[in-house]
């Protein structure tokens, strides 16, 4: 009975009863921090709880008056993992959180420009599709331009321009969904007949991931694009058999990446064997060590940290991250390793949760997807949920051992300002498409 | 293109369930296995985020192991401290932040991180997660008095040995003293571990300040152990109080002579003697004629009945206590072993042969006599209680542990370890109003030299028992059990009686 009167309720108001719980959650997972660490922070900074649902409320506002007829659960579903990701960085470091809080701001904000900036028709973007093509290209090798471009954790990702820091990846990403989801629109036919003049562009993409993989030690975002790619291909062409040559070359690549490149041999031998019981070379300090106590510290650490959670966790608040010397056990943990954290704390019963609200997520943006009823729109939602769904996968399936790892962030959950204002310009794409759909 | 888009969902939704299904495999399975690896540190942090509990001497006021938290980079961690720098250091144990610990900080280690699996103790636990604040452990309440204890460790300060006393009837451990000790605040850092393991010790080739001598400490037990023969002899009826000897100084076993204590040359010779007089006065020859009378098999079924071979339950680390018996040394060290055919039964009569006993074994024998022959399990613990103080968790209550003999038996054995104290090897440690009863033993440590193992086991007062126990010095150079391990006894019953006699 209460499930029907919800049903006949517009969207909006249904994701606004929606945000209810999500603020409830957010205030109970900040809650329990606090009383779990009391003797370390301080009732005030409690605030940014409120301040954090003020602001997923303002967004709501803002598609109320944008998109008023669109998806009503992927906003508040933003809610829950930005709310989790928050509680996580706030507890490790309550610094960080304010920081990722302004983000957010800042995220919220792109986010209402985009929705209202093209809420008339988002479609005029396939106009300019080759600029986002280039946009998207630039932005990749913008890290590698001398001077503006900073080394972190081993990976050339980061431009700093005066004090702001940002990770273009993250940008080029949507831009070459935009790009692909446009391209591929027009082409399709063609493509679908497999003339060779036309397959010319695709086969520049796979050498461009390639060259990013050599180039940045980046497997990750090589893996990601071209997953991303891949996938557009074969929505758009129907062929399976593009998607079977492509994961070819991957492989054949990616192979011959692994006997030439030494950093791309490193991350296959860690992932395969991170624990050794003989000392090996420590290409890190040129002695001898065991791997788990060198390369492989990090993910080891991490293992460590999930292993401890078990199935209920150790609780907010109640995780070990330091050692007794009260150095951190794992490095960017806010970051590429936030899940590690998250799994200690909330354990089985929450990660498998959280995985599980990622996965909701994934299955609104592809029902949006099917919904639309033009090319451009179908492959831009396809791309981009997929996209959320690749990246999850590559970084959690990294921190798990499942496939090698590699840095990038986990959508809206990690610490950073690009991966969370990226994907909160994500969040305004799917929005727009859905809206699209179901005033039709 | 909705086919496409459809499968495109499934092939998202299965990689991200695999991560489900891995993040399972790591937080059910593999949790084990990688908590046991040397590098996880989490699982080092972890115990020091408990406040362990206390652990109290038996008057449940002075704190013989407490916390000193550290505050450090978001988390507070508690170091432990131990106020009173050594008190029963070996029992005590200690818990360091190398993760290594002993004594009952090792063996109690449940209750005192509150792991333990009471009701209370897991409801206690619950409320403190949900309010937030630390874990605490329980505390224990020990039996040893601070008192005599620490005269115990005063007495035997400068020398090597070791002292045990406890409650016959209930087993209650009231001290359990090693010497040398050490200071338990200093073993963790490298210098003082160091210091600790060099501590300057007056047992040439004896070795750390760590061994708890009272029951990781084997020595032979020379003729205390004539108490377990004696018990033999009388329960088996071949033997009685008044069973007639004749003492020529010396017994033949193997064709050889075994000599009386003193000089082999001219040893003692008490002549024409009865069994009483025969343990009153500690003659070789007799216990070694009654012993091959017995044979070896008897000897040795009756001292398992006193717990030899069999660890005594007591609450310390299994790896810190050992059994009493046969010993045989063998290449990768020492090994019980309990075949008469290799037992030379007139030498294992009075003591000698191969037979490496505990202080708190030999406490235990005594205990046995003072109790009518019934041996209570030995316990350091008096109670857990809860966090605060105030409600008990668990109070230790007396268990028959063996029946080592008859109570006539026990009875008789009473008269004669008395006769000891009125007109034996112990007369110069009587009590005024007081009757308490005893055996001596001098263990020789070598062939033909003056260095012993000097024995004195013990209980007071006769009639009603309210303590019995164990001393022994080490490498004692010329000196008889009734003239170095004996007066320490006698100090500490005379601590002890009046204090609860009152």
């Amino acid at each position: 009975m209460g499930a029907r009167p919800l049903r006949k309720l517009r969207p909006r108001s249904r994701e606004f009863l929606y945000l209810i719980p999500v603020g409830v959650l957010t205030g109970a997972g900040f809650a329990s921090v606090y009383i779990a660490r009391q003797s370390f922070v301080s009732w005030g900074s409690l605030g940014y709880a409120f301040f954090f649902l003020a602001l997923f409320f303002a967004a709501h506002f803002v598609a109320r008056f944008a998109a008023p007829d669109a998806d009503p659960y992927l906003l508040p579903m933003t809610g829950v993992l930005t709310a989790i990701g928050i509680t996580e960085i706030y507890r490790l470091g309550p610094d960080d959180a304010f920081k990722q809080g302004l983000w957010v701001v800042v995220g919220v904000g792109l986010f209402a420009l985009a929705l209202i900036g093209l809420r008339r028709d988002y479609r005029l973007l396939e106009n300019y599709k080759y600029l986002f093509g280039i946009a998207a290209i630039a932005l990749l090798f913008l890290p590698r331009v001398p001077g503006l471009g900073t080394t972190v954790n081993g990976a050339r990702l980061w431009v700093r321009v005066g004090p702001i820091q940002f990770q273009p990846g993250e940008f080029a990403k949507i831009f070459l969904i935009v790009f692909l989801a446009a391209y591929l629109r027009e082409k399709r036919e063609a493509l679908a007949r497999a003339r060779l003049k036309d397959v010319g562009p695709l086969l520049l993409i796979w050498g461009g991931c390639m060259l990013t993989l050599v180039s940045s030690n980046d497997l990750g975002s090589a893996l990601l694009y071209y997953g991303i790619f891949l996938a557009m291909l074969y929505a758009a062409t129907a062929r399976l058999s593009f998607v079977v040559v492509g994961i070819a070359l991957f492989v054949a690549g990616g192979y011959a990446a692994y006997e030439k490149v030494s950093h791309v041999r490193e991350r296959v031998t860690i992932w395969l064997h991170p624990w050794t019981t003989h000392t090996v070379y420590c290409p890190l300090t040129g002695g001898q060590a065991l791997r788990q106590d060198c390369q492989s510290y990090q993910l080891v650490k991490s293992l460590y940290s999930i292993a401890n959670g078990h199935y209920g966790g150790t609780g907010l608040g109640k995780g070990t991250f330091n050692s007794t010397a009260g150095k951190p056990l794992i490095p960017y943990i806010n970051t590429d390793f936030i899940y590690s954290a998250l799994a200690q704390e909330i354990g089985l019963v929450g990660s498998a949760a959280l995985l599980l609200v990622f996965m909701l997520f994934v299955a609104r943006g592809m029902k949006i997807a099917l919904q639309a009823d033009d090319g451009f729109s179908k492959l831009l939602a396809a791309g981009l949920t997929f996209g959320f769904a690749l990246q999850t996968f590559i970084i959690v399936g990294g921190v798990l051992r499942v496939i090698p790892l590699t840095g990038i962030t986990l959508p809206f959950v990690s610490y950073g300002g690009s991966s969370v204002v990226a994907n909160f310009v994500l969040l305004a794409g799917l929005l727009l498409v859905s809206h699209r759909a179901n005033t039709q | 293109m909705n086919a496409q888009i459809s499968r495109l969902a499934l092939v998202a939704l299965i990689l991200l369930s695999a991560l489900i299904a891995a993040t399972t495999y790591w937080q059910t399975w593999a949790p084990g296995s990688l908590a046991a690896k040397q590098d996880n540190e989490i699982q080092r942090v972890a115990q020091f985020r408990i406040r362990r509990g206390l652990i109290y001497a038996s008057d449940g006021k002075t704190v013989l192991a407490a916390n000193r938290a550290v505050k450090q980079a978001g988390q507070t961690l508690y170091y432990r401290r131990y106020p009173t720098n050594g008190f029963a250091s070996q029992t005590v144990g200690y818990s360091t932040q190398g993760r290594s610990r002993a004594g009952i900080e090792r063996s109690e280690n449940a209750y005192l991180t509150a792991s333990n699996a009471n009701l209370g103790t897991i409801f206690d636990k619950l409320t403190d997660n949900l309010k937030g604040t630390t874990v605490t452990g329980n505390n224990l309440v020990l039996n040893l008095r601070v008192g005599v204890q620490r005269l115990a460790e005063s007495a035997l300060a400068g020398k090597c040995g070791a002292a045990v006393m406890l409650n016959p009837q209930t087993g209650q451990v009231y001290v359990m003293a090693s010497s040398p000790s050490y200071n338990p605040n200093k073993i963790n850092s490298d210098k003082g571990y160091a210091s600790i393991l060099k501590s300057p010790s007056a047992c040439p080739g004896s070795t750390s300040a760590l061994l708890n001598r009272a029951t990781q400490g084997l020595y032979p037990p020379g003729s205390t152990f004539k108490t377990v023969t004696a018990a033999a002899a009388l329960d088996s009826g071949t033997f009685k109080e008044d069973s007639p000897f004749f003492d020529p100084g010396y017994c033949v076993e193997y064709g050889q002579h075994v000599s009386n204590a003193g000089n082999p040359e001219a040893p003692e010779a008490f002549g024409h003697v009865d069994f009483l007089q025969a343990y009153e006065h500690s003659i070789n020859a007799v216990f070694c004629n009654v012993g091959m009378k017995l044979g070896a098999r008897a000897v040795i079924d009756k001292a398992k009945d006193f717990g030899f071979y069999a660890e005594p339950p007591i609450e310390l680390p299994s790896s810190q206590v050992d059994a009493s018996g046969e010993y045989r040394f063998e290449k990768d060290g020492l090994h019980l072993f309990d075949d008469p055919g290799q037992m030379d039964p007139g030498r294992l009569a009075f003591g000698q042969d191969k037979l490496l006993v505990t202080p708190l074994q030999m406490a235990l024998v005594a205990a046995a006599v003072a109790n009518g022959g019934t041996i209570m399990e030995p316990h350091l613990v008096k109670k857990v209680t809860a966090p605060g103080g105030s409600k008990t968790v668990m109070k230790v209550k007396p268990k028959v542990w063996k029946h080592a003999m008859k109570p006539s038996t026990a009875a008789t054995l009473n008269k004669m370890m008395q006769a000891v104290i009125t007109g034996g090897t112990a007369t110069g440690v009587q009590i005024p109003g007081i009757t308490w009863a005893g055996k001596t033993g001098t263990a020789e440590t070598c062939t033909r030299c003056t260095v012993y193992d000097a024995w004195f086991i013990f209980f007071a007062p006769a009639d009603h028992p309210k303590v019995a126990g164990a001393v022994v010095i080490e490498h004692s150079d010329g000196g008889f059990g009734g003239a170095v391990a004996a007066p320490i006894a006698k100090q500490l019953v005379q601590a002890f009686l009046p204090a609860t006699s009152k």
